[in-house]
């Protein structure tokens, strides 16, 4: 089982031969995903994410569905590790499961979610095995619209607004600034596509193609990936070397 | 072979501020509302304080995540004490199960900063002071977290407390009244955040007395 003093470390911090298939202990991110843009609209939530995943600096997948569907009200979105959020993603599907097995009409909403994942990151932290992730969590349940976020450490809050990511620097200031109550669909979509034009602009590990999830009390609708439009006509880019003859 | 270094770490601080203020009759808590991390600010309205009993209020800052799961163990152990004693914690008691709590888990601590306020069973105001393992003592007013370098001198110079060492031993709570006791937090948070980044948006008074409890807020700098 390895004879370095690290996989030995590993072995009892996890302890248990099921938790070495596991061996991100080392913590650091192999697959990962960028910012993902969450915001409460007039009718429920839109969330929006890139479709990238990028192995270090090289963009690996181009097609990388980074927002899912839970059970009847919720809608998840990640960054970070795509394999934990797909590791998160089956702890979800078992939860639901066990929720519809009580037939008993009720069914977990948001803020219940929400809540079982931030205990999930927290415990994985406690045992220093982190899930490697940023999460949005948003939905709507009797008309009690939801919106929150998880980060990899347990640290938890919910608000009109979030992002994860560079997200937190880029795209949180313009949803301060422009972000109002009952904001129409498309007054959202807007919103959103502007938030990640500037992401894409200033995110090194974003990719032109995105998709915008919406979920309302009729249920979630995944937008078709596309692509937005960028402008690159600035003339500061038009002829760069003008005024250092020489340079490239 | 270099030894690995972590590269990720268990902890974060959130920032905030919180302060409380024990009177005759009635005691103070207080919290920023703002949740930072690093040089970001992650939301303006959220709340540090917690009611974990009919007379203990605990305000808490440092770790968010840690935060959460602290207030939530203790609000399970005072369900429980409930059940058995059919009566509420007092807030003596609720104080040496929150140092028993930290120290529980001193060599992986919890990284809050809390302050415990109430009323105790003479209905007298009391706050008590923590570090994040548990060491512990009833003060007339404490303030912990980020800002709390920027408002203890000036809650020294205010309150002055007599010394525990006196005999006879001399009320440690202050005369002042419940309006100048909030007067007197409102000014120690408005001057916090002129100079703490992390401490700001919004202030939230919690007030216990006689009377019950009662909520206040206002407005702080939100830069």
């Amino acid at each position: 089982m390895g004879t370095s003093k690290n996989s030995a470390y590993a072995y009892q911090i996890v302890g248990g031969w099921d938790r070495l298939a596991s061996l991100n202990t080392w913590g650091y991110p192999y697959v990962t995903g960028t910012s993902v843009i969450g915001i409460k609209y007039k009718d429920g939530i839109l969330m929006t994410a890139d479709m990238g995943g990028s192995y270090g600096s090289t963009l690996r997948y181009k097609s990388v569905e980074r927002m899912k569907p839970v059970g009847k009200h919720s809608l998840l979105g990640a960054s970070g590790e795509i394999s934990d959020f797909q590791e998160i993603l089956s702890y979800l599907d078992e939860l639901i499961l066990y929720d519809n097995m009580w037939d008993d009409g009720n069914s977990l909403g948001p803020k219940e979610v929400h809540n079982y994942l931030t205990r999930v990151m927290y415990n994985r932290r406690n045992k220093f095995n982190p899930l490697w992730n940023s999460l949005v969590l948003g939905g709507i349940k009797n008309g009690q619209k939801y919106l929150g976020t998880v980060n990899m450490i347990g640290v938890h809050f919910e608000d009109n607004h979030v992002a994860t990511g560079f997200g937190n620097h880029l795209a949180r200031p313009i949803l301060r600034d422009e972000w109002h109550e009952n904001l129409s669909f498309e007054e959202g979509v807007k919103l959103l596509e502007k938030c990640m034009r500037v992401l894409l602009y200033r995110d090194r590990s974003a990719v032109n193609k995105l998709q915008i999830a919406k979920i309302t009390e009729e249920g979630v609708t995944l937008s078709k990936p596309y692509a937005l439009k960028t402008f690159w006509q600035f003339s500061a880019f038009q002829n760069p070397t003008v005024g250092a003859e020489g340079s490239w | 072979m270099t030894k690995q270094q972590a590269n990720w770490s268990p902890y974060d601080n959130n920032g905030g501020t919180c302060v409380a203020i024990a009177g005759a009759n009635y005691c103070v808590i207080a919290a920023d509302t703002r949740m930072s991390t690093g040089y970001s600010i992650l939301t303006r309205d959220y709340s540090k304080i917690c009611k974990l009993a009919d007379k203990s209020v605990m305000a808490s800052s440092g770790f968010q995540a840690d935060v959460r799961a602290l207030q939530k163990v203790l609000a399970a152990r005072h369900l429980i004490y409930q059940h058995q004693h059919n009566k509420q914690m007092s807030c003596p008691a609720m104080a040496q199960l929150l140092s028993n709590t930290l120290y529980y888990k001193r060599f992986f601590p919890y990284y809050a900063f809390n302050v415990l306020g109430g009323l105790d069973n003479e209905g007298k105001g009391c706050v008590f002071t923590y570090d994040a393992v548990g060491s512990y003592e009833r003060v007339g007013y404490s303030s912990q977290g980020s800002g709390f370098t920027l408002i203890m001198p000036f809650l020294d110079n205010q309150l002055k407390s007599p010394s525990p060492l006196l005999l006879p031993a001399k009320d440690a709570v202050t005369p002042l009244s419940e309006p100048e006791a909030i007067d007197l937090v409102k000014t120690c948070f408005a001057s916090a955040t002129e100079r703490d980044i992390y401490t700001g948006d919004k202030l939230e008074i919690v007030v216990l007395n006689a009377d019950g409890i009662r909520s206040e807020y206002m407005e702080l700098r939100k830069d």
